[in-house]
């Protein structure tokens, strides 16, 4: 099967302006800009059934019927703070394909209205901010983005802003935040940012992945879109493989291939001799799916979707998809979690602030063995006290991987049972 | 008037205004729910996640538009999964809100814990406790014992200077971002933010000096656990020994409602002192805010050691001499007092003088004051009120040095929607808030009232407005040329239409004064003299609350030249040091009586403290005189001398001690008493004033014929053709006000010292400076009318080459604009 | 001074933005270029330049962990351990190079060419263990890495600090 996103992969050079122009390059942008209007191009992507790639899942084109026309300008955001542990699709993306990725931010554009892209890329992704950019430059000097594009009135640009280290800007309103020059903390909703986004106007935020669909979808329709993926979750999706496998890295499936196929045809299963023990698929915000022999098979057959994850008590997230080989306790694995969580947690408000920081001390005795069987318990208390109650979803996501370890892994926390 | 909203609170059935949050709803209904980072004067921002409750709503069929009911009829309603922040959540019709059940308990109680995870405990040694919110709500609503391990505790920095005014304990600090937001949302200086995230972020200030704001003890009130504190009260008390005393803040004519907090001392003897003061709501004046001058300078001079004072035989014969004299002098005598005294001394004052026959006389430099009570603001006013459509000038002042509370309450209008126009011929604060700033030249003031109607925009405002209120100052002005600059302001009022001039609420003429009731003795008819030391020749001269000799060696000369003088004041002066007869004043702090705000607001002050031994009210004092002098004047009790200046002046009439008490409920609820919803300030029990009526284009010296008073101040006299345009090699030197001054009464503020010395020098712009071999506090002589004075040179970049700024007060006697010159006393450094 | 030494940066980030404030970040990074950390002083001119209260610039600067307020090693060599990454090793890797460098988490070799800091993901899971560069305003990362060839790099960086005062990292 053809790539889709990562064409890269088909094409060498498709990073190189030229290349991408021969293979079929910026023909969505001009069949949009010369011959659709934008709520057709809105109402395709609608018909689509495209789902956030972020993790969220929510319908694109949904999505973007959000914005009131009433109030101008419309600004489009695209999200590149990919930052999630277990994920590193986007940046794939931008280092091989990206005047797919530009188009697709284009399209988003002209769909909404907006004469304005900001592409906010985490900072550690300095390098590729810089190739984007240049990317921009050729765009413009080539006339696929500037104005009157394709001889008509249409004018779009598009401006790269760098992060600077903070995950949660990969949340979309600390994002905007970011972007205005504030310190990257959740904004209060409602309202949202299809309505009050950047500088107070209706906005569309979009993850990289998501946009880099557009070009296919508005070239050759909803329909051919459609024929990957599921029903519901129609199309293809990166999955960023980590962890204890052979072959880890990117793998470009239809949604709805099995878990199987990706951990063990394509990544190549368990090195050493080790056992498959747990899954996180949707990196760190993961609750984890435990794998023994009991439910081997039922985990290995289950279609990586929107829909089917959730039955086995977890969620497909960014798909970000860290495997967990029997040599590493689950007790030290949530501790890795909220270390995390405990330092990227923007201290906002109280549940993620005093709340991860309490897991953290929790977490750390416990994998210390300087615990005794009562803490466990109030692990698992706090983390359903923090779970519901924050300003944005970092809270409840941290509390994800903690609550499921606990519940699911109760043999690894025997340790500390035992001195109680 | 907005839409009311029906909704159930806990089943009780409440009627809010559309837009009102549901913690506020419940507030009004007598229900409490627990906030720390909410605050009823802040835009909420659901940080603290405290006030969770369940929120249900009715279901809306889709088709219909209407509320789908149940079997029984009653509408159905959709709970959330989870809790929500009802301070961030708009009511709406049909809502349920349930504050108390289980599920509302539980996230309560979980936030309190989480909360209390990070904080330090030390209730036992903290300023805040016994009027914590923390420790309250913890009491109320929070777990009964920590699951979490103390030695597991964040720990951090304590005791931590933001500046020489406020503490920072940063282990204390709950992260609720009140005292960010009141300073970059109300204060409009955000001097303070958060730095680091997580569990490390901590409240930072970078100003220089540190935590620069003059409105920075605010922070402390509305700080909801004791992290904040201020550097006079900190260790000083715990707050439940205190008890509180109404007052009303004398540092400026806003006339802040304050309350002192008390407590019994062995270093009073035994007696009452002052341990802080805290502000006190009034919507219509102060909110609930107050600056630093007034918290930090406001009653401090109570127990410096400068007071004056006598024993009590000192004192008979001290008023035995003074009566002898006044009595013999009697039409040759000259009353000149401060606008420091009460509504009770000046009419008590100008009894005795009607009477003895002698010439009485308000002290001040702000002349132009008669128009402000012919044009000043009438009954109903609230500058609160002022919004879309209103138009406010301010001319030749600086309000955020001279009456913070009104640069606050103007900063508002102007986000509320109010076109603000500035104008003054130096950059101001206020100039950041403004729809228009308007810049001149020194001199231009009066030309440049008289111009804006002529302007497009600005001339659109003014005619177009349904308000307009002015505020017009002294900055770079004397007594001439604010007396030519308030008439100008009134010509604008005559000037527009009659609906715009006949008295009506949120409309008219504000005198920003130097002192607290310069406006009460305007009302009754006292103005200052235009040609005072002329006027002291020969004279025998009592004068109280004002400290001429002190303000100017010239007045000092004419008061050597004086037959005698008697100097009545609270604190030892250059007045009271040349003066042949000294009486002791208590201070206000130590007596009943009431001032006149700018904007003509009578309010009530109460004692605190005990007045000194060998000391007495002005009243009493002037009462006492008079009765030596064989006048029988009331001088019994403040409440008797105000029956009979109702009884005499017409525009107090109907004002009584009592009416002056009653208070009615205010919003929003601030809350004291329960839980602190708004703070640790005080809730107003005391009163809120009445505003004097108002009869336009009549002044009360038309009302009340006193030959004894003077008629208005001359006219400015033009010095040097347009403006005023120093010659080569001349600076015009144009006074002004700071803040911090080094008046008698501000002086004594020991904590206030160093922001006092930042003022203590003379103004120039950089290049002004350069141009004269000068550099940043190198000292230089300023010549001013053949006499030599040094200062520090202080550069602002934002003052016009040619100028040279003179704070008053601090030693050079610049009563008018005048040219001077300015040369380095020493060569300053080659850069 | 940044505006005299940057102007047509400067200009062309003001550009890139309708509301001035946006520009906070990037006029950070400029700050950061040439000694590896912010200043005061710089933090005053952006607060000059934006319109904002310097202490509003420090705190942007204390938020986002890739601005620093205080300098360290010419490089800041930044080692991932996060979950995935400790999957593959990153601890042990992260402790065998403070072993080869000779310095602990936090510290800076005595030369004053690296400073070794821990951070969280880099999105680079796949190619752990892995670390990035942090030198001035620019970031280069370095992926399936071994001790053997990070010190390899060590060792070049330090050559081509001796020869050249600001080396390419990557």
């Amino acid at each position: 099967m053809a790539y889709l996103l990562l064409r890269h992969r088909d094409i060498p050079g498709l990073e190189n302006i030229e290349i991408y122009k021969q293979n079929g390059g910026f023909r969505a942008l001009e069949k949009a800009v010369t011959t659709l209007q934008p709520k057709q191009v809105v109402e395709e992507v609608k018909a689509s059934g495209l789902r956030g790639r972020g993790g969220a899942g929510f319908p694109t084109g949904v999505k973007w019927s959000f914005l009131p026309d009433t109030i101008w300008p419309h600004y489009v955001v695209c999200n590149a703070d990919e930052s999630e542990p277990g994920t590193f699709k986007d940046r794939e993306i931008m280092e091989g394909n990206p005047y797919q990725f530009l188009e697709g931010v284009a399209l988003a554009c002209y769909a909404v209205g907006a004469a304005e892209g900001y592409i906010y890329i985490r900072g550690e992704y300095y390098p590729i901010a810089k190739q984007i950019e240049a990317c921009i430059a050729e765009m413009e000097k080539q006339g696929y983005l500037g104005d009157s594009l394709f001889g008509t009135q249409t004018s779009i640009r598009l401006k790269v802003h760098l992060g600077a280290g903070a995950y949660i800007c990969g949340e979309e309103t600390a994002l905007l935040e970011s972007l205005e020059g504030k310190r990257g903390q959740p904004r209060l909703r409602p309202p949202f940012p299809a309505v009050v986004g950047l500088y107070g106007k209706p906005t569309v935020i979009n993850n990289v992945e998501t946009l880099t669909n557009l070009p296919f979808i508005v070239e050759h329709g909803a329909a051919a879109f459609r024929e990957f993926g599921t029903e519901k979750s129609p199309g293809v999706k990166i999955f960023s493989l980590s962890g204890n496998v052979e072959r880890p890295g990117n793998y470009e499936l239809p949604l709805g291939t099995p878990f199987r196929e990706l951990i063990f045809t394509h990544g190549g299963g368990i090195p050493n001799g080790r056992k498959l023990r747990a899954i996180m698929p949707a990196g760190a915000s993961s609750s984890i799916i435990r794998v023994d022999d009991s439910n081997f098979d039922r985990v290995m057959d289950t279609p990586m979707d929107y829909e089917s994850v959730p039955s086995l008590g977890s969620m497909l997230g960014s798909a970000s998809v860290i495997v967990i080989d029997d040599a590493h306790p689950i007790d030290w694995v949530i501790k890795k979690t909220i270390d995390f969580f405990q330092h990227e947690s923007c201290g906002k408000c109280t549940p993620c602030r005093d709340g991860n920081y309490w897991m953290k001390h929790l977490t750390t005795r416990i994998h210390a063995g300087k615990a005794i069987a009562a803490d466990v318990k109030l692990l698992d208390n706090v983390a359903a006290q923090v779970y519901g109650k924050c300003l944005c979803a970092l809270g409840d996501f941290s509390t994800m991987a903690v609550r499921s370890a606990i519940e699911r892994f109760p043999e690894d926390f025997e340790k500390v049972t035992g001195n109680s | 008037m907005a839409k009311l909203i029906n909704l159930k609170i806990n089943g009780k059935p409440v009627s809010v205004p559309e837009g009102t949050m549901v913690v506020d709803a419940a507030k009004k209904a007598g229900i409490d729910i627990p906030v720390f980072c909410y605050h009823p004067k802040m835009e909420p921002v659901a940080m603290c996640r405290q006030c969770l409750v369940e929120i249900g709503r009715p279901v809306i069929d889709r088709a219909t538009g209407q509320p789908v009911l149940e079997e029984n009829g009653q509408p159905k309603l959709q709970f959330g999964p989870k809790l929500e922040t009802s301070c961030s959540t708009p009511v709406s019709e049909g809502m349920v809100v349930i504050t108390d059940s289980e599920k509302a308990r539980a996230g309560q109680r979980e936030i309190l814990e989480l909360l209390l995870t990070s904080h330090p405990l030390d209730c036992p040694v903290c300023d805040k406790g016994g009027e914590c919110p923390l420790q309250n709500l913890t009491m109320k609503f929070g777990p009964k014992e920590s699951r979490f391990l103390y030695d597991e505790k964040h720990h951090a920095e304590k005791h931590f200077p933001l500046g020489d005014l406020i503490f920072l304990d940063r282990e204390r600090c709950i992260q609720c971002a009140r005292c960010v937001r009141f300073q970059s949302d109300i204060a409009g200086e955000p001097v303070l933010g958060f730095s680091q995230r997580g569990r490390h972020t901590e409240i930072v200030t970078y100003s220089d000096p540190g935590f620069d704001s003059v409105f920075s003890g605010n922070t402390t009130d509305i700080c909801p656990v004791g992290a904040l504190t201020t550097a006079d009260f900190r260790f000083g008390a715990r707050p439940w020994e205190l008890k509180s005393s109404a007052s009303i803040c004398s540092q400026c004519p806003v006339g802040c409602n304050v309350t002192f907090n008390v407590r019994r001392e062995v270093k009073a003897g035994g007696g009452y002192v002052i341990k802080r003061a805290m502000p006190r709501q009034n919507e219509q004046v102060n909110e609930i805010w107050m600056c630093d001058k007034g918290r930090f300078a406001g009653y401090q001079y109570t127990e410096a050691d400068s007071r004056l004072k006598l024993d009590s035989p000192e004192l008979d014969q001290a008023l035995s001499q003074a009566a002898v004299k006044l009595a013999e002098s009697a039409s040759q005598a000259v009353f000149l007092a401060g606008g420091r005294l009460s509504n009770e001394d000046f009419y008590t004052l100008k009894q005795f003088a009607t009477r003895l026959g002698a010439k009485a006389y308000l002290y001040t430099r702000h002349g132009g004051g008669e128009y402000t009570t012919r044009y000043g603001l009438a009954p109903g006013s609230n500058l609160g009120n002022l919004g879309k459509g209103d138009t406010v000038l301010v001319v030749a002042s600086d309000l955020y040095h001279e009456a913070p509370l009104w640069y606050l309450r103007l900063k508002a209008a102007a986000k509320r929607g109010a076109t603000l126009i500035v104008a003054n011929a130096r950059a101001t604060k206020l100039d950041e808030f403004a729809t228009f700033v308007i810049r001149y030249s020194y001199g231009d003031e009066v030309e440049t009232v008289k111009s804006l109607s002529s302007k497009e925009k600005v001339g659109e405002a003014i005619k177009n407005t349904h308000h307009l209120v002015i505020f017009y100052g002294a900055d770079g002005l004397g007594l001439t040329g604010t007396t030519a600059l308030a008439q100008a302001c009134a010509d604008l009022f005559t000037s527009l239409p009659v609906s715009q001039t006949a008295p009506k609420a949120n409309n008219g003429l504000i005198g920003v004064w130097s002192t607290p009731n310069q406006q009460g003795a305007l009302e009754m008819g006292f103005a200052p003299c235009a040609d005072l030391a002329a006027e002291l020749k020969d004279k025998t001269v009592y004068i109280l609350a004002a400290d001429p000799a002190g303000d100017d060696p010239t007045l000092a000369e004419a008061l050597k030249g004086a037959k005698a003088v008697i100097a009545q004041d609270i604190l030892e002066t250059e007045t009271t040091r040349l003066a042949n007869i000294v009486l002791p004043a208590a201070a206000y702090t130590e007596r009943e009586g009431t001032f006149t705000s700018g904007e003509r607001r009578v309010q009530r002050f109460y004692p605190a403290v005990p007045a000194r031994p060998g000391t007495k009210a002005d009243f009493a004092l002037i009462a006492e005189l008079a009765k030596r002098c064989g006048i029988d004047l009331e001088g019994r009790s403040a409440l008797l001398v105000m029956n009979q200046i109702v009884a005499n002046e017409p525009a107090f009439s109907g004002i009584t001690y009592a009416k002056l008490a009653e208070v009615t409920e205010q919003w929003p609820i601030i809350g004291r008493s329960d839980l602190f919803y708004g703070g640790t300030g005080y809730e107003n029990k005391q009163g809120l004033g009445v505003t004097l009526s108002l009869t336009p284009g009549v002044s009360p010296q038309g009302r009340d014929k006193q030959a004894t008073l003077l008629s208005p101040s001359p006219a400015a006299k033009e010095m040097r053709g347009e403006g005023l345009r120093p010659k080569e090699d001349e600076l015009l030197a144009v006074p002004i006000t700071k803040l911090y001054d080094n008046g008698t009464t501000v002086a004594p503020a020991k904590l206030l010292a160093a922001h006092i010395a930042r003022f203590d020098g003379v103004f120039v712009n950089p290049a002004t400076a350069k141009k004269y071999g000068l550099e940043n506090g190198s000292q230089a002589r300023v010549s001013l009318n053949g006499v030599t004075y040094s200062a520090s040179v202080l550069l602002d970049e934002s003052i016009s080459t040619g100028v040279v700024l003179i704070p008053r007060s601090f030693g050079i006697p610049l009563a008018e604009p005048a040219f001077v010159l300015l040369t380095a006393l020493e060569p300053a450094q080659e850069a | 001074m940044l505006t005299e030494k940057y102007p047509s940066e400067i200009q062309a980030i003001f550009a890139k933005y309708p509301v001035k404030r946006s520009a906070v970040m990037p006029l950070l990074y400029l700050a950061q270029r040439e000694e590896g950390y912010i200043t005061k002083e710089n933090m005053q001119e952006i607060a000059n330049l934006l319109d904002l209260d310097v202490t509003e610039v420090a705190g942007i600067v204390g938020f986002y962990t890739m601005f620093h307020d205080e300098k360290a090693g010419k490089y800041r060599m930044q080692v991932c351990t996060d979950l995935p990454c400790a999957l593959r090793g990153a601890d042990a890797f992260l402790e065998a190079l403070c072993d080869n460098l000779g310095i602990r988490v936090g510290e800076t070799t005595p030369d004053g060419l690296i400073t070794l800091e821990e951070v969280k993901c880099l999105g680079g899971c796949h190619r752990a263990p892995l670390f990035q560069i942090q030198e001035g305003d620019m970031v280069a990362f370095h992926e399936n890495m071994t001790v053997e060839k990070t010190m390899e790099l060590v060792e070049a960086l330090r050559k081509s600090v001796n020869s050249s005062p600001r080396a390419a990292t990557a």
